[in-house]
C-alpha cells in the first residue's frame, strides 16, 4: 500500500533583491514523482541545491507546490485547508538534520516531545501526556530521567533521539528524515541508524530518507531516487544501484564515497575539476559529465522506461532479466 | 619541525579548572600529513588551536608542556613574532566555510588584506598575487571572482577561497580543522585532491584534524588517534589501517558506514566520551572497553604497546589480536 506519493510536482522560488521585486525565479523541483510503500525506506539522494529537501517539504506540505499532486494514504492533500491538513498531519512527521537547532532551548524535553499530543490528542491529561512521553523516549533509547531537563544538557546523539521521539509520539505512518545523521560523529551515526532500522521493524514505519551520503543510504534504504538540479534522474532498488548504476551522476556520487584503506588511494585526479554548474538547457549534468555527447545539449531530461534520465546511460552490470 | 611536547591544556568549567588535553606529544615535519583523529569532545580541535595560541582567547590555558617551531618555543616569542607566525609560517583552515569569511567584504579585499599583512607588496602586486592564489586553488576567472562577496559563492568555492587565504603568505605548515566536513561528498573529493596537490608541490606540513577515517585513509602519512584528551594510538597510516591496535581505534573504524554490511546491525561504541573533569582513573577508555580489567585502573603509558613507530596506550593489544 502506498502511504505517501507525489505526482509531477513543481516548485520555484523567486528571490527578491533589497531594492524591490526583482523576480529572479529559481526552479527548485521540476516534474518530480515518487511513491513510498508501507514499511519501505526510500532515500532521496543528491548534492546541496539539488532540490531534495524542497521535495521532502512539498511531500510534507510544509511548502505548497506550484503544480502537481501530493497524496497521504491515498488522499490528495495539496489543496486542503490548513485546518483540515492539521487533522491529517499525525500521519506524517519530520526529523530534522540539526539536533541543536531543531529543539526549542527554553522548553523542557518532555514539553518539546509532548507538544504534538496537545494538537492531536487534546483529551489527554497532564499525567497521561507525561506517561506517553516517557514511553516514547524509552522506545528511542532514553530513560525518563531527562524529561525535565533542557536540550543543552544532552549530546548530539541524544538530541537526535529526542527529535525522533518528538516525531514518533503522534504515531505517524511515515517519517521524513532530512539528513538525520550528517551532523553526528560516526560512532553516534551508527547508533541512530540502528535505532531507525529497529523502529521500522517494530512499528512498520515508512521512511523518506534525505541524504547526500550514499554510504549511509546503503544501510537504510530499500529504494533510492537520485536528484540533480531539481529533477529525479535515476531510481532503482538500493541493491541494484550499489551493484551498478546507470546515470553518470549517480556514478560520480558513488565514486565520491570515502575509501576504506589507504591502499585504495588513487594517484589520478578526479575526472572533472568542475565543482558545480548546471546546464540551463538540455541535460542539466552535461557540464560535468565524463560521457557527454553533442546530442545531450538537446536532451529533454525525463526518466525513461529503465528509470534513468540519460541519453547515454552507463552499461548495466545488472544480471540479464533482473527484475527491478 | 613543529613539535608539541607533553602539552596539557585546561579549561574553566563551572568555576573549576579542569584538564581538557593531557600531555599530548605530536611532531609534524614539512612535506608530511599528520591526521589527528577523534570524536567530538576529545580535545583535538583544542590541541590544534593551541598551536596558533588561539585557545587563549577562549579561556584555554596551558598548564604543562611546550609547542616549538624549529626549536623555538611559541610561548616565549614576542607578540609581534607571534603575529608574523600566525598565517605567515603556520596557517589555519577552519571547518565552516560559511562563517569563516566576512560577508561584508569582497573576496579580493579579504585575500589582499592577508597578503599585505605578511608580504611587503603594494596594492597592485597584492591584487596580482590574490588572482594567482585563486587560480592555484582551481578557481575559474579569478579576475571576476575577487570582486564578488562570499554570499555569491557555494560552499566548495568558499572553502577554496579559505585555502587560498591560508596559502597567501607561503606558510610552511597548515592546520586544517575538518576542512571538508561541511561540504557535499563529491566536492569533498575535489577539495582533498586540491589540498594534497598543494601540500606535495610546496612541501607543506599539514595537520589534518578530523573525525573521519575515510579522510585519513585518503590524505595522511601519519595518524594520531585522540580519546578524552589523550593520544591513544599513533603511527604510520598503513600500519594503523592494517592492524589498528587500540580498542578505541578499532571500534571507531568499525562504525564507518562504508565497512559494515548493509542490512546488518552496525557496530557501535556504547556510552559516551567522558567530558573533561569526568575522566576515569587510569585508561580513559576502560569504562567502554570490553577488554578492560583491574590493571586498566592504573595510568597507562602512551607506549604501553609498540611496534616500531606504531604505539598504543593499551595493556591488552595482544589479547585482542589473538
Amino acid at each position: 500500500m502506498t502511504v505517501l506519493s507525489v505526482r509531477n510536482v513543481y516548485k520555484s522560488f523567486s528571490s527578491t533583491s533589497l531594492l524591490g521585486s526583482n523576480a529572479d525565479k529559481k526552479r527548485a523541483v521540476i516534474d518530480s514523482s515518487f511513491a513510498l510503500a508501507s514499511g519501505e525506506t526510500l532515500a532521496i539522494v543528491g548534492e546541496s541545491g539539488s532540490g531534495k529537501s524542497t521535495l521532502a517539504r512539498l511531500a510534507m506540505r510544509l511548502l505548497r507546490s506550484d503544480a502537481g499532486e501530493v497524496f497521504w494514504q491515498g488522499e490528495e492533500v495539496s489543496q486542503l485547508s490548513t485546518r483540515v491538513l492539521r487533522s491529517r498531519r499525525h500521519h506524517i512527521q519530520m526529523v530534522f538534520q540539526d539536533p541543536f537547532a531543531s529543539l526549542n532551548p527554553r522548553m523542557k524535553i518532555w514539553e518539546s516531545v509532548g507538544e504534538g499530543l496537545r494538537v492531536h490528542h487534546r483529551a489527554l491529561s497532564h499525567a497521561q501526556r507525561r506517561e506517553r512521553v516517557a514511553e516514547t523516549l524509552f522506545l528511542c533509547g532514553l530513560d525518563d530521567s531527562g524529561m525535565d531537563r533542557y536540550p543543552h544538557q544532552f549530546s548530539g546523539g541524544q538530541r537526535q533521539r529526542i527529535g525522533i521521539a518528538r516525531a514518533l509520539i503522534v504515531e505517524p505512518k511515515v517519517l521524513v528524515l532530512d539528513e538525520p545523521v550528517s551532523a553526528l560523529d560516526v560512532s553516534v551515526q551508527a547508533q541512530i541508524l540502528n535505532l531507525l532500522n529497529q523502529l521500522q521493524k517494530e512499528r512498520g514505519l515508512s521512511y523518506l530518507f534525505i541524504s547526500h551520503d550514499l554510504s549511509v543510504v546503503r544501510h537504510i534504504a530499500d529504494r533510492v531516487a537520485v536528484m540533480f538540479a531539481g529533477r529525479i534522474i535515476e531510481t532503482a532498488s538500493a541493491e541494484a544501484l550499489f551493484r551498478g548504476c546507470r546515470h553518470p551522476y549517480t556514478q560520480a556520487l558513488l565514486d565520491a564515497r570515502p575509501i576504506i584503506h589507504p591502499n585504495e588511494r588513487l594517484n589520478a585526479q578526479p575526472a572533472s575539476t568542475v565543482d558545480e554548474g548546471v546546464a540551463l538547457s538540455g541535460c542539466p549534468f552535461q557540464l560535468r559529465c565524463a560521457h557527454v555527447e553533442p546530442d545531450c545539449a538537446h536532451y529533454q531530461c525525463l526518466l525513461n522506461q529503465d528509470n534513468v534520465a540519460c541519453l547515454h546511460p552507463l552499461a548495466t552490470r545488472r544480471p540479464q532479466g533482473y527484475d527491478e | 619541525m613543529l613539535e608539541l611536547t607533553e602539552l596539557s591544556l585546561s579549561v574553566c568549567i563551572d568555576s573549576q579548572w579542569v584538564e581538557a588535553v593531557a600531555a599530548v606529544s605530536l611532531s609534524l615535519e614539512p612535506g608530511r600529513v599528520l591526521g589527528l583523529v577523534g570524536e567530538s569532545g576529545c580535545g583535538k580541535s583544542m590541541t590544534a588551536q593551541a598551536i596558533l595560541r588561539l585557545g587563549e582567547y577562549q579561556g584555554v590555558i596551558k598548564t604543562h608542556g611546550d609547542i616549538a617551531l624549529d626549536g623555538q618555543s611559541l610561548f616565549e616569542i614576542s607578540d609581534e613574532a607571534l603575529r608574523r607566525m600566525r598565517g605567515g609560517r603556520v596557517a589555519m583552515i577552519f571547518q565552516e566555510p560559511m562563517t569563516a569569511l566576512n560577508p561584508v567584504f569582497s573576496v579580493g579585499s579579504q585575500l589582499i588584506e592577508v597578503i599585505r599583512l605578511h608580504l611587503q607588496l603594494n596594492k597592485k602586486q597584492a591584487r596580482e598575487r590574490a588572482i594567482m592564489l585563486l587560480h592555484d586553488v582551481g578557481m575559474q576567472q579569478p579576475e571576476q571572482l575577487i570582486k564578488q562577496y562570499p554570499n555569491a559563492l557555494s560552499g566548495g568555492m568558499r572553502q577554496r577561497v579559505l585555502i587560498a587565504m591560508a596559502m597567501a603568505a607561503d606558510p610552511d605548515y597548515i592546520i586544517a580543522d575538518e576542512p571538508t566536513t561541511a561540504l557535499d561528498v563529491s566536492v569533498q573529493k575535489r577539495i582533498i585532491a586540491l589540498l594534497l596537490n598543494l601540500q606535495k608541490r610546496r612541501k607543506l606540513g599539514l595537520l589534518l584534524v578530523t573525525h573521519d577515517f575515510g579522510l585519513v585513509a585518503e590524505m595522511c602519512d601519519d595518524v594520531a588517534v585522540m580519546y578524552a584528551g589523550q593520544i591513544v594510538e599513533s603511527g604510520p597510516v598503513k600500519a594503523i589501517f592494517d592492524a589498528p591496535a587500540h580498542p578505541y581505534t578499532r571500534a571507531l573504524m568499525g562504525c564507518r558506514p562504508e565497512v559494515s554490511e548493509a542490512g546488518e546491525l552496525m557496530p557501535v561504541i556504547t556510552g559516551q566520551v567522558p567530558p573533561p573533569g569526568r575522566w576515569p582513573e587510569g585508561c580513559h577508555f576502560a569504562p567502554r572497553c570490553s577488554l578492560a580489567d583491574a590493571a586498566c585502573k592504573r595510568p597507562v603509558l602512551s607506549d604501553a604497546w609498540s611496534q616500531g613507530e606504531h604505539r598504543a596506550r593499551c595493556l591488552h593489544v595482544l589479547d585482542a589480536v589473538l
